[in-house]
């Protein structure tokens, strides 16, 4: 089994085969047992075959060609038939579990569920988690926390191009496509880390849209919601004020926001908490100074085709940036 | 298979079996119809059409099933080009029909002239279409409604248009020459595309016009 | 001859060797330079055709190897995410529309005609202009992309990525346009075969008693009539929405992204069958030789062709599931995916009671047919889970897809497309390829096939996606991915000894003869590479393997002229002589016309008038196409016979 992909926080798991929640795990056990009568029907008509082969008489092309075959015309009948309504029966079965699968994975019942609106944009996650009333709590984005043993309701668009969201230990996946609104609802049952991406080919960069979610028990959770909610804290030491500065005044914040500051564009990530987060760029880099600096100077040289354009920062604004994005928790 | 009777039902023109050969010599050289292979590649390129126009209505519906409103703007086609067309076109079924009779009998002053009849419906069914487009009320580039629209009309003219150029060719031909029997069944298997063309038109009039006033 | 069937040859050697020169000076192309551009007999038309769709597979091998390179290995920069979605667009591009289809199409204008026993296809010329747009088509894609503006958004160019504010440049409209170039190409080709097959069989080839290859080949006719429309309509709505504003696929004004998917997948699912289904027409003929008996259960086996081309076009949202069309909808294509195993497997059994009940030649033909039995079989089952929604929802888009298709596409095309040619490269070239290369190109291809691609479906369970131009270390996808890149070049040598095989046989391979394997189809009667006009006498089938079955009286059509491209055209179905027709001789037009519809249609990806302006060249050479010649009118007056 491979190893899951690890960060400073630990292992992130992205495999079918190893669900960790409700959803996830009902599709595994569909999964088993396809595979267990497809591999049975596999070996055993792989069986005949070979056994066909070795047992035949041979030939060449000078034997005459046996066309009297009145003789064995019946049974073989006989046998295409059973070997048909074999086919049919397991068919029949294959379908009626799928229907049952299905029928559960659709019953997963939202009462008391998290609302998450999430979007897609060329090659990034924006999630916009709701409050229990509906309307928009805060803002995250490329990595998520969820609450175990809760059901998540994860409403999924698109700003752009169609994208897929896919995060194998917890669901199957679920289209991004503009214009329409699907939802995805899944439950994590374990506390963990699991990683998704992307699944459906979205331009340059598809390869690199990872989304990270964390699922947390309850207090875990909460805990981290009412940080989320919390804008970002005023800068205390000179060289956080000077970056906060920096940011402002170099274009920055016409494309993020940092709430709880002047900055509050739109087309890029929500930066309000972005010392928080595990990596960078969509689960490109991890979340270290010196790849938020490179980051920062050339996005473009890291990540070709994104929109965020290279900076021209001095060194030590640049420097004065980060103290400042440090204490972005 | 000892006994070679043939379709036509003329004896003379059967093959006929000489001891171990079989005897096609007394068969026609040409045939009408389904007996044709070119009659086989008209129906071939009917299906295909005919398919690309089942598509283009499916999409009309199915993008008119995920709007709001449509027509998207509120304004249906105007009804008088299009309706005049389909008179039109129904009414040129007329001498279609009877060149084709001529054609079957080989009769060439009649398929003359029964040419110059249809290429006269035809010229004056492409001016009308120009009439349909400048009144459809809305452009292919306002919306997906426009679009889709302009979008079967252009393709139904596309084939009114090679329509009118084969029916030119063979009508330039049946004067000047050279013409062999073999190009009275072209005029035939020709007539079977124009009510091809015809009824493909009927439905997609149906559409255009009646679709947008559902 | 080596075949032990009755002699038909002492029949046919009625016909006289003037007889035999007559015919062939009739029917033979003319030499030179005129001949590379008049030539319309089917035999050569079809070698060229065959020719083109194999470079092409050729390039998309190679497009494969550098994929696998790049994913060899994890972060790896050998190719950057611009290029490689390119190689991924043009590899899928290239398979699907430049050699998997076209190649079928391409043996059955050589086989079709010669196991009817007809001497020519029912529209030469067609025939020849199909084959010219199809390479112009190609060129033009591949002319794209080597100056850099070739196509990068897939072989399935989902909207809105390939609407201009998504796709700017031109990749997109020429991917776009092939396809209008290769789907004529391929429409016209169907209306070919199916009129040859419907109209020019021998007498006494009942519909019943048509080799399983012609019917593969109707059937694969009809869909692609049906089929290819939906891909041709679609992408002239993307070509409009590009160029010229249509708002077909954008959401902002009425459009929808999804109408793309179902007009795509309407036309990609059937393409897929249209892709195994004359490989089926294959594994039949090449099994009953090896066997030296008939197919067992003729009639299910057409049955089960017919059944499989209709229920084609009933699957196509399973390649949709992860949107959010309603739940039910889905369960219907479940349903159909799942029916649809119901008569392949039919054919599989027939097959294997056929194989049961035989006497077997285990040669290289069979060797690669018999591939078919455990890869196809796998595929099909991977299949049949893809085709539960909950199991689909978690591997649509991943690795084990890219399994799956290759599984079923290599397993149910490719193998048995290479037995194919190993059992019918001696009736085109007069030599057969050799067979111990042979054995080692089927065990390097079917190793490294399996090594290349199983490992893709655990992948694919691991959680890698699709379409990704790199991976992160820490997945520990990397194994794998090493061990699949190993595979890929097993499959390039494998390829690599084909080609060698082929060079040398064309030189100095071992003389074939007319029947090298004792087949009981038409298309072994004749000399090996068959004359110009196919029958110096043109048979009269009295059984299913009329070489098989013993002879019985007429055997042999006389009355057909030599000097003259005649044919005889026969009933629909139960093929009685109805009446005689005179094909028209090489001309070339059919090139001029291809060459002035290609200005037009490269023109319109620049601007809509060229429709316009373009349509004049086109109307000037098609009709001179048409016109008629006096002195070959007043020939056929004077020797017409009026129905």
């Amino acid at each position: 089994m491979a190893p899951p992909f690890t960060t400073s926080a630990g292992a992130f798991l992205q495999s079918v085969l190893q669900p960790q929640g409700l959803q996830a795990e009902r599709i595994w056990n569909l999964w088993n047992f396809t595979l267990m009568l497809c591999g049975i029907v596999f070996f055993a008509i792989v069986a005949v075959f070979l056994y066909a082969l070795w047992r035949a008489p041979r030939g060449t092309a000078a034997t005459k060609a046996d066309l009297d075959h009145g003789h064995s015309r019946r049974a073989h009948h006989l046998a295409i038939a059973w070997a048909l309504g074999l086919s049919a029966a397991g068919l029949g079965s294959l379908f009626a579990v799928d229907l049952l699968t299905a029928r559960k994975l659709s019953q997963l019942l939202p009462d008391d569920a998290l609302h998450i609106d999430l979007t897609g944009r060329q090659w990034w996650w924006q999630a916009t988690y709701r409050n229990s009333d509906g309307a928009p709590d805060f803002i995250v984005a490329n990595e998520l926390q969820l609450p175990v043993g809760r059901t998540v309701l994860i409403h999924l668009r698109s700003d752009d191009v169609i994208h897929s969201l896919w995060i194998p230990a917890l669901h199957g996946k679920l289209d991004l496509i503009p214009g329409r609104t699907a939802t995805l609802r899944l439950r994590a049952d374990a506390p963990g880390s699991y990683r998704g991406q992307c699944a459906e080919f979205c331009g340059e960069q598809h390869a690199l849209m990872a989304l990270l979610a964390a699922a947390k028990p309850a207090g875990q959770y909460e805990a981290w919601a009412v940080s989320q909610r919390r804008p970002a804290a005023p800068p205390q030491t000179a060289s956080a004020k000077q970056g906060l500065r920096v940011f402002l005044s170099n274009g920055c914040a016409s494309c993020h926001t940092i709430r709880g500051t002047a900055a509050n564009g739109m087309a890029g990530p929500d930066l309000t908490h972005v010392a928080a987060r595990e990596t960078l760029a969509a689960g490109m880099l991890p979340n270290q100074r010196g790849h938020l600096a490179g980051w920062i100077a050339n996005a473009r040289a890291i990540k070709p085709g994104v929109a965020m354009p290279p900076s021209t920062l001095t060194p030590d604004d640049l420097h004065s940036l980060l103290d400042f994005m440090e204490t972005l928790r | 298979m000892t006994d070679e009777m043939h379709r036509s039902g003329d004896p003379a023109k059967q093959a006929v079996q000489r001891g171990d050969s079989l005897d096609v010599s007394a068969l026609p050289t040409f045939a009408f119809g389904s007996r044709s292979t070119t009659w086989w590649g008209t129906m071939g390129m009917v299906l295909v059409e005919g398919t690309v126009f089942a598509l283009g209505v499916m999409s009309y519906f199915y993008l008119r099933s995920q709007s709001d409103q449509w027509p998207d703007g509120g304004i249906a086609p105007d009804l008088m080009w299009g309706s005049l067309n389909t008179l039109l076109m129904l009414l040129s079924c007329i001498p279609n029909w009877w060149t084709n009779a001529a054609a079957k009998q080989f009769d060439l002053r009649k398929v003359r002239i029964g040419l110059c009849v249809c290429m006269v419906f035809s010229l004056l069914f492409l001016g009308g279409r120009v009439g349909e487009f400048a009144s459809l009320n809305v452009k292919w580039s306002d919306n997906a409604y426009g679009s889709v629209t302009w979008m079967l009309l252009g393709l139904h003219t596309t084939h009114l248009v090679t329509d009118t150029y084969n029916t030119l060719v063979l009508t330039v031909l049946f004067f000047t020459g050279p013409v062999e029997a073999k190009r009275f069944v072209d005029v035939s298997e020709n007539a079977a595309y124009w009510y091809f063309v015809v009824i493909s038109w009927v439905a997609i009039y149906a559409v255009i016009y009646g679709g947008a006033r559902l | 001859m080596t075949s032990a069937s009755p002699s038909r040859a002492s029949s046919t050697l009625v016909a006289d060797a003037s007889q035999a020169d007559a015919l062939e000076a009739t029917w033979r192309d003319p030499p030179g330079w005129r001949g590379w551009i008049c030539a319309v007999n089917h035999k050569t038309i079809s070698r060229r055709f065959m020719i083109a769709t194999f470079v092409f597979f050729l390039l998309g091998g190679v497009l494969a190897l550098m994929i696998r390179l790049q994913l060899a290995q994890p972060a790896n920069t050998v190719i950057g995410p611009s290029l490689y979605n390119q190689l991924f667009t043009m590899h899928g591009t290239t398979m699907m529309f430049l050699f998997a289809v076209p190649v079928m199409q391409a043996i059955a204008i050589y086989l079709i005609p010669l196991m009817i026993g007809a001497r020519s296809v029912a529209f030469p010329l067609l025939n020849a202009f199909a084959y010219w747009i199809f390479v112009f088509g190609g060129t033009m894609l591949y002319v794209a992309f080597v100056v850099g503006s070739g196509p990068d958004v897939g072989w399935f160019a989902y909207v809105p990525l390939s609407l201009t504010s998504y796709s700017s440049g031109k990749g997109v409209d020429f991917w776009a346009q092939m396809i209008t170039f290769t789907e004529l190409s391929g429409l016209i080709e169907a209306i070919v075969i199916i009129t040859t097959i419907l109209k020019m069989r021998a007498p006494g080839m009942s519909l019943q008693r048509m080799p399983l290859f012609a019917w593969a080949m109707l059937v694969t006719s009809f869909m692609v009539l049906f089929a290819m429309p939906a891909v041709m309509f679609g992408s002239t709505a993307l070509i409009t929405d590009r160029l010229v504003n249509t708002q077909f696929y954008s959401t902002a004004d009425g459009g929808d992204a999804l109408l793309w998917q179902h007009l795509f997948w309407f036309f990609g699912h059937p393409e897929v069958y249209m892709i195994f289904i004359p490989p089926l027409g294959f594994l039949s003929q090449i099994i009953a030789t090896f066997s030296r008996r008939p197919i067992v259960g003729y009639p299910l086996m057409v049955l089960a062709l017919i059944a499989t081309g209709f229920l084609a076009f009933g699957l196509w949202v399973h390649h949709m599931f992860a949107t959010n069309l309603p739940d039910i909808g889905k369960a219907f294509f479940t349903a159909a995916s799942l029916l649809i195993a119901l008569p392949t497997a039919a054919q599989i059994f027939c097959w294997l009671a056929t194989l049961w009940s035989g006497r077997l030649s285990l040669r290289t033909p069979l060797l690669f047919v018999l591939a078919f039995f455990v890869i196809l079989l796998l595929g099909g089952l991977t299949g049949i889970m893809l085709a539960l929604v909950p199991l689909d929802l978690q591997l649509h888009d991943s690795f084990f897809v890219v399994a799956h298709l290759h599984y079923v596409l290599l397993g149910g095309a490719v193998f048995p497309l290479f037995g194919a040619i190993y059992y019918w490269f001696p009736k085109f070239t007069g030599r057969l390829l050799n067979e111990r290369l042979g054995r080692w190109q089927f065990w390097l291809f079917f190793v490294g096939f399996n090594v290349s691609f199983f490992p893709m479906h655990i992948l694919g369970l691991q959680g890698m996606p699709r379409r990704v131009y790199t991976y992160p270390v820490q997945m520990g996808w990397g194994a794998l991915n090493f061990l699949s890149t190993i595979g890929a070049m097993t499959i390039g040598a494998s390829v690599l000894v084909f080609l060698f095989n082929v060079w040398r046989s064309l030189r100095r391979g071992e003389a074939a003869g007319p029947d090298p394997w004792g087949a009981g189809t038409l298309e072994w009667s004749v000399p090996s590479p068959p004359p110009a006009g196919n029958f110096v006498a043109v048979p009269v089938v009295h059984a299913r393997e009329p070489l098989w079955a013993p002879p019985v009286q007429p055997s042999y059509v006389t009355g057909l002229s030599n000097t003259d491209r005649e044919v005889l055209i026969t009933s629909t179905v139960e093929a009685q002589p109805d009446h005689r027709f005179w094909l028209p001789p090489p001309s070339p037009w059919p090139f001029l016309s291809a060459v002035a519809l290609t200005i037009l249609f490269i023109g319109s990806i620049f601007t809509p008038w060229a429709v316009v302006w373009g349509a004049i060249p086109v109307a000037i050479t098609t009709t001179l196409w048409f016109w008629p010649k006096k002195a070959r009118t007043s020939a056929r007056t004077s020797t017409e016979v009026r129905p």
